[in-house]
């Protein structure tokens, strides 16, 4: 007890407690403003899996961009038999050649990054600030690149990637192209969203 | 007032009288206009503080118009805003005073901040003066943003989706925390509601606290003006700074008021004949609705962040295991945020560039050539030769932070006078 009537020790220690409560409220409280900010479950049920037939494509062609997985624009992509011979050829030019970044599923980790090789999903959103690359399948001399091997443009910041999704070195994005869960319930028949065989 | 208080009706008197014993009116006017003593040397470089007042007031009153008939929704924004141009009567002129004078509001603070750098307006003891003013500005950059999405035209949404993915770089968390502020897989409905909520209501409340924090910072401290020296050093018999003269009426009627005309003269011929200023201030895809699945063939940012866009863009090597799209968002980060520490690396025993030696006044023209470089960088598509251009004024950009502590040092410096100088 200090000579002027107070117990300064005592008066820190409640300070310092009711501090602590206090600022743990304010903590409490904060949950639900910064909880509502996630994706409600409208948006979430919107992001259901769609079914996308593609039996009309034909080879080296795209469809796409199609709002297909949680509104994203989905790339389906036909690749010819030149298209899966050439990739093996670009790895040493590729940022992330065997797809060791976690970019795509188990099962389309693969030289092709596909379930099956002639088939390509992607995510049509590059992987550095989210524009939506531009289809350029021709292996010929580009405004951006004088030894175009076929694939992808990034028109925002110029990001470069080649038939299965592989980004090239030394651009802005890091990553390949993201590929989505997805399975074939039929020969041309797509779900996008879900990850089983015959969902 | 006290000097001849017969100016005044007795009623007049006697009211003020009575609002005064409740409510220190007389005392603020006095404390912040007619007894606030400004240095008398003022120029040409301190019209734009009370500039931005006035374009934050418009601001403020062109908003509040322009919520009365938008909609903040994905079906009806894009239809409301061709409503407000088309339908509503001067609609337009309340658009284009609100568009032109977002571009207004970055011109005038960022001359009103090379002011600062001019002057050394940052230097002690108007360090917090300076870092709220940095919180100004990074909450217009905030402001800006969040409205640019709301007319939801094309660029409005792919802008929005480059930026809200520059926090997709951030290791572990970013992929989350993308989602977090979008409040969807993608830029939609729900994140333009939430960027309305902030535009109109969050971030003008913590502008107008800011700018009334800055005021009140200024008046303590007092101005400092073109020579750099502290004009309180010299006080009459009264503590009246001898170089001092009150803010109301020479500098509200004698230097403000013509000021503001003028550019009120120059702001209404832009808002009148060029208020898309040829794609700057309003872009051309944006003239067509947002659309998810369609990038446009070049994105540009509004001209006011094309430097810092163009430093973002500048980065493109990874370091450390972290992507180069890490380092470019911390690149753009850094250089918007740098500025705040002026105050403690500028080692000079001068304030103002008028006493600085030649190394400060080289660095300092080095610094703005820079900054108009990247900026017109940032505006055109990416080429290799223009991201080495980039590279190089982005490191001439900091280097007129980092090397201040050593060129202020070393440099040979004029003698400061003692009293402020009339030139």
């Amino acid at each position: 007890m200090g000579g002027d009537g107070f117990n300064k020790q005592r008066r820190y220690f409640l300070i310092g407690a009711t501090s602590v409560v206090g600022a743990l409220g304010v903590v409490g409280a904060a949950v639900p403003f910064v909880k509502s900010w996630n994706p409600s479950a409208k948006a979430r049920a919107l992001g259901a899996p769609v079914t996308v037939d593609f039996s009309r494509l034909n080879p080296g062609e795209l469809l796409g961009p199609i709002p297909a997985w949680r509104g994203q624009p989905v790339f389906i992509l036909y690749r010819t038999p030149a298209n899966l011979e050439q990739l093996p050829k670009l790895n040493s030019s590729r940022a992330d050649p065997n797809s060791e970044r976690d970019m795509q599923p188990a099962y389309a980790k693969n030289e092709w990054r596909s379930r099956r090789p002639e088939f390509g999903v992607y995510v049509g959103l590059c992987t550095h600030l989210g524009c939506s690359p531009k289809y350029f399948p021709l292996v010929t001399a580009e405004p951006w690149d004088a030894n175009w091997e076929g694939g992808f443009f990034c028109p925002c910041h110029g990001s470069m990637f080649d038939l299965a999704g592989r980004v090239r070195r030394g651009l802005p994005a890091p990553d390949n192209l993201r590929v989505p869960p997805h399975s074939f319930v039929g020969d041309k028949v797509v779900v996008i969203g879900i990850d089983e065989e015959n969902a | 007032m006290q000097e001849s208080p017969s100016r005044f009706p007795a009623m007049w008197t006697t009211f003020m009288s009575w609002v005064d014993r409740r409510f220190p009116l007389t005392e603020t006017f006095e404390y912040h206009m007619s007894k606030y003593y400004a240095p008398k040397n003022f120029n040409f470089w301190y019209y734009f503080g009370v500039l931005a007042t006035v374009v934050l007031v418009l601001q403020l009153v062109t908003g509040i118009w322009l919520t009365m008939s938008y909609v903040p929704s994905g079906d009806g924004a894009f239809a409301s805003v061709e409503y407000i141009m088309r339908d509503v009567e001067f609609g337009w002129l309340l658009r284009y005073l609100h568009t032109t004078g977002a571009s207004a509001f970055f011109v005038v603070v960022y001359l009103h901040m090379f002011r600062g750098l001019l002057y050394g307006s940052y230097r002690e003891p108007r360090e917090l003066l300076w870092m709220i003013g940095m919180a100004i500005f990074v909450a217009m950059m905030a402001e800006g943003f969040f409205g640019y999405l709301l007319p939801w035209g094309n660029m409005s949404y792919w802008a929005a989706q480059v930026i809200v993915s520059l926090f997709g770089a951030i290791p572990v968390i970013g992929e989350d925390l993308m989602q977090w502020i979008r409040g969807d897989f993608l830029i939609s409905e729900v994140t333009l509601n939430r960027f309305f909520a902030l535009h109109v209501v969050a971030l003008p409340l913590v502008l107008v606290m800011l700018v009334f924090v800055h005021i009140v910072a200024l008046h303590h401290v007092g101005s400092n003006n073109p020579d750099g020296v502290e004009i309180k050093k010299h006080k009459d018999a009264d503590g009246v700074p001898l170089d001092g003269i009150p803010f109301h009426p020479y500098y509200t009627i004698g230097h403000d008021l013509p000021g503001i005309v003028l550019f009120l003269i120059v702001f209404c011929a832009i808002v009148f004949y060029l208020p898309e200023m040829g794609g700057y201030f309003i872009e051309q895809p944006n003239f067509e609705e947002a659309n998810p699945l369609k990038t446009p063939t070049h994105i540009a940012p509004v001209w006011y962040y094309t430097p810092f866009y163009a430093m973002l863009r500048a980065a493109t090597y990874p370091l450390f295991g972290l992507d180069a799209k890490f380092w470019g968002f911390m690149v753009m980060a850094g250089a918007i945020v740098v500025p705040a520490v002026l105050p403690w690396i500028d080692r000079s025993p001068v304030k103002s560039m008028r006493y600085k030696g030649r190394a400060s006044k080289f660095m300092l023209g080095i610094f703005i050539i820079s900054f108009f470089i990247l900026g017109y960088l940032g505006t055109i598509a990416p080429s290799p030769g223009a991201t080495a251009l980039a590279q190089v004024c982005t490191v001439l950009y900091f280097a007129y932070f980092v090397l201040m502590p050593w060129y202020t040092r070393v440099e040979k410096t004029k003698p400061e006078p003692d009293r402020v100088t009339m030139r």
